[in-house]
């Protein structure tokens, strides 16, 4: 299977062409985010329904990990 | 200026594919959408290690290279008005307009509160099974499944494939309920076999009824989990727990298109006639947004939709199919009824909202969605109410409110396009 690599919070990840940014970040074992009272948060739904998994992608806030497919030099951060 | 289209259909899954099939072979220029990068909606959603499918696959490459079908991934309604919709994808924001719009919007999980929902490790089952198409790491992971129906089936196999120590499958259900079930199953061979097939997949692994997952216990991530059954609490130590108590319609665009609803226990759907048609002028819907019934019945129609939105007659074995697949559904939900101790599963301080973080002794004494919604939050997250608005009106607290632009939460250069919506609560 083709390799991509990505970056989630700077740090260089090879992940198979195809999985999801979701499926990324869980190799790391990272919360995808925090609570507004502080909980560590990771995906949830799998579908895009629950937001639960949202973190930003080359720069743009609040999307659904679980709906974006890695790209070669993507730059993944979660919100620790 | 919006491109037209004959016919646009939103949702790529069952429903949506053989709606296009049936368009396209009479002639129709067709633009189908979804949220999702790939088409196939979630039962037929592609495994990034094993591909799609065969059935999706063979129709997808016809679909996906017909000259008069435009594609659209990763698409998401974001407003609705007569023949027309506001659309956003990765890049822009882009309308449309339509001489027929079927709707085939699916489902998403009934995903119900209980102490340590929240903790990374726990997720739907279908979510489970989603998340393992995706690529989700699994190999050698301890995972429970658990809930209802026979999804929970579907989704430890596909956890297994994927290398996860499945340690058990927990159905909520009673023993007399699922095998009352099981001999009522000759009249849909075809359910049948795929039913026996599963089990086949899943010899080894342990199936327990009347059984409930009343907590999830660990500090940043999943530890434990305590199951209670017939014979008393079960504590597991597992990695992730996937635990779904079936599906509900996912209706927003239809109540913000005006579509009659009817209603199936707490839970909306769409009103149809026999050919498919919604209240609305030139507005169809087909598969799970009618009622939950299946990826057959999805599929049915579908085809029945596609046809009559372009004015083709409907060849009676198709209606007949479509009363038959929809007694099975008939069937599922009375066997798999839920126990009303899943209702009561969460504590005072179990967290409803999980956008907002409110637990649900903040909504006490609240007995409608909109004046919880203004005093705690609930439902005011990115989410819209989707997750905690569908888990209260199951446990009967009170129903969710309707549904106002944007569908999703949009960017505001997208929301720019919005015809001046009378009420902006809810935009972000």
């Amino acid at each position: 299977m083709n390799q991509v690599r990505i970056a989630i919070n700077g740090q260089a990840l090879d992940v198979p062409a195809g999985i999801s940014v979701a499926a990324a970040i869980a190799r790391l074992q990272w919360p995808f985010r925090r609570s507004p009272r502080g909980q560590a948060r990771a995906a949830f739904c799998g579908m895009g329904v629950c937001f639960e998994c949202r973190v930003r992608i080359d720069g743009i806030a609040q999307q659904r990990a679980c709906m974006v497919p890695v790209r070669e030099g993507m730059q993944v951060m979660t919100d620790e | 200026m919006s491109e037209h289209y004959d016919i646009v259909i939103v949702g790529a899954g069952p429903a949506g594919m053989a709606a296009a099939e049936a368009a396209l072979a009479r002639g129709a220029r067709v633009a189908w959408l979804d949220a999702q990068a790939t088409a196939g909606g979630q039962v037929w959603r592609k495994d990034a290690k094993y591909g799609w499918p065969h059935r999706a696959e063979h129709m997808l490459a016809h679909l996906l290279n017909h000259p008069n079908a435009m594609w659209m991934p990763q698409t998401q309604v974001i407003a609705a008005e007569p023949n027309a919709l506001l659309l956003q994808n990765e890049r822009q924001a882009l309308s449309i307009t339509y001489s027929a719009l079927i709707l085939a919007t699916g489902a998403r999980e009934l995903l119900l509160p209980f102490p340590g929902w929240t903790l990374p490790g726990v997720t739907g089952a279908g979510g489970l099974q989603a998340l393992a198409k995706q690529g989700w790491p699994l190999g050698g992971r301890r995972v429970v499944i658990a809930g209802s129906g026979p999804l929970l089936l579907a989704a430890a196999a596909t956890a297994k494939r994927h290398g996860a120590h499945v340690l058990g499958i927990y159905e909520q259900a009673s023993k007399a309920a699922v095998h009352g079930f099981a001999r009522k199953l000759w009249r849909w061979p075809g359910k049948a076999l795929q039913a026996a097939a599963l089990r086949c997949q899943l010899a080894g692994i342990a199936y327990r009824y009347g059984s409930i997952v009343a907590r999830a216990v660990g500090s940043d991530a999943l530890q434990l989990i305590e199951v209670e059954g017939p014979h008393g609490i079960e504590r597991i130590e597992c990695e992730q727990l996937a635990v779904g108590y079936g599906l509900v319609p996912n209706v927003e665009l239809a109540q913000m298109l005006g579509c009659a609803m009817k209603q199936e226990a707490a839970h909306p759907y769409v009103s149809v006639d026999d050919s498919q048609r919604t209240s609305i002028a030139n507005v169809y819907a087909a598969g799970e947004l009618c009622g939950i019934g299946g990826r057959d019945c999805a599929w049915l129609e579908g085809r029945i939709a596609g046809l009559a939105a372009t004015g083709a007659g409907i060849e009676a074995p198709l209606l007949w199919q479509r009363r038959h697949v929809r007694n099975f559904a008939a069937a599922l939900r009375e066997h798999f009824k839920l126990d009303p101790g899943i209702h009561a599963l969460a504590d005072p301080d179990t967290l409803i909202c999980r956008c907002e973080d409110v637990p649900l002794q903040a909504l006490q004494g609240f007995d409608d969605a909109r004046s919880a919604k203004l005093a705690t939050r609930c439902g005011m997250g990115a989410c819209q109410g989707r997750i905690c608005g569908t888990a209260l009106a199951e446990l009967g607290r009170f129903p969710r409110s309707g549904q106002r632009p944007p569908l999703f939460p949009a960017r505001l250069s997208t929301l720019g396009d919005v015809p001046s919506p009378s009420d902006t609560e809810g935009l972000f």
